[in-house]
């Protein structure tokens, strides 16, 4: 296997390591704002195996297109988990996400 | 060694160390400006797999918007810094083995397979092509994106004002 631009593989590789490395944030992150950030990085990989095998695969443009109704959603999750961030912030004066388990007032 | 090759390398290299700032630092801070250079890699590998309207969307939407969200949420909730990284639950140590086994396992996975390979790849602009299969066999997942936009819009600004109490 080589590392080259012209090689599928590489780019799966650098997509594996994204998603490990976005993984890891999600599982030992307290911060809640760090978990959202390992979500993207979750988001992202997920995005260049789409537009790689749109690339090396068929040749047509469906996984461009998936890729791109995935940013959208992105957009949409970072818009209402930041507002659910700061509204736990301003209920709990931190956001922690072990200090911030009841579910009420 | 080709130009574009060194040039991949580069950018494989920024994406993949500004991943591991923004999963390894203790600083949120730091870790915030490294996603920039993420999502920037990211579009570049766009760009090298000929998809030029998402790597454009790419900066647009991830850089312009996401990121910036992201700082906005960073500055306004401070003592941010106070929380460090967990080491209770599951800590860092099973963590790390759950993720270097998976991670183990998928490049195994990729680099055993015998992929496909194309003969000849042409570069070529995708906006139009792009546009007309949102208008045609995207049409209904499109408007339902917008819609769920428009709801993830009100219900932010539901959830982030204040409640005025009588």
């Amino acid at each position: 296997m080589i590392f080259s631009p012209n090689e599928l593989s590489s780019y799966l590789i650098i997509g594996a390591i994204l998603f490990a490395l976005g993984l890891f944030c999600v599982l030992t992150r307290r911060n809640a704002i760090s978990v959202l950030m390992g979500v993207e990085l979750i988001l992202n990989s997920a995005n260049v195996n789409y537009v790689a095998f749109s690339h090396f695969g068929s040749g047509n443009l469906d996984g461009q297109i998936y890729a791109m109704f995935v940013i959208m959603l992105a957009a949409a999750e970072a818009a209402v988990g930041l507002a659910i961030v700061l509204a736990i912030f301003q209920l709990f004066h931190t956001i922690d996400v072990e200090a911030a388990e009841t579910l009420r007032e | 060694m080709e130009i574009s090759t060194a040039v991949f390398y580069l950018i494989a290299l920024i994406t993949v160390g500004s991943a591991a700032v923004v999963t390894f630092s203790r600083n949120i801070i730091y870790s915030a400006f490294s996603l920039l250079g993420t999502f920037a890699g990211v579009a570049g590998l766009y760009i090298f797999l000929g998809a030029d309207f998402v790597a454009g969307v790419q900066l647009l939407i991830y850089v312009g918007g996401i990121l910036v969200l992201i700082l906005f949420a960073v500055m306004l909730t401070h003592r941010i810094t106070d929380v460090e990284i967990t080491n209770r639950a599951a800590g860092r140590i099973p963590a790390l083995v759950i993720v270097g086994v998976f991670l183990a396992l998928l490049i195994q996975t990729v680099r055993e397979t015998p992929w496909v390979k194309v003969k000849e790849v042409a570069y070529q602009p995708t906006t139009a092509k792009i546009g007309d299969l949102f208008l045609e066999n995207y049409l209904l997942p499109f408007e339902l994106a917008s819609l769920v936009l428009l709801a993830a819009m009100i219900g932010a600004v539901v959830l982030s004002r204040k409640e005025i109490k009588e």
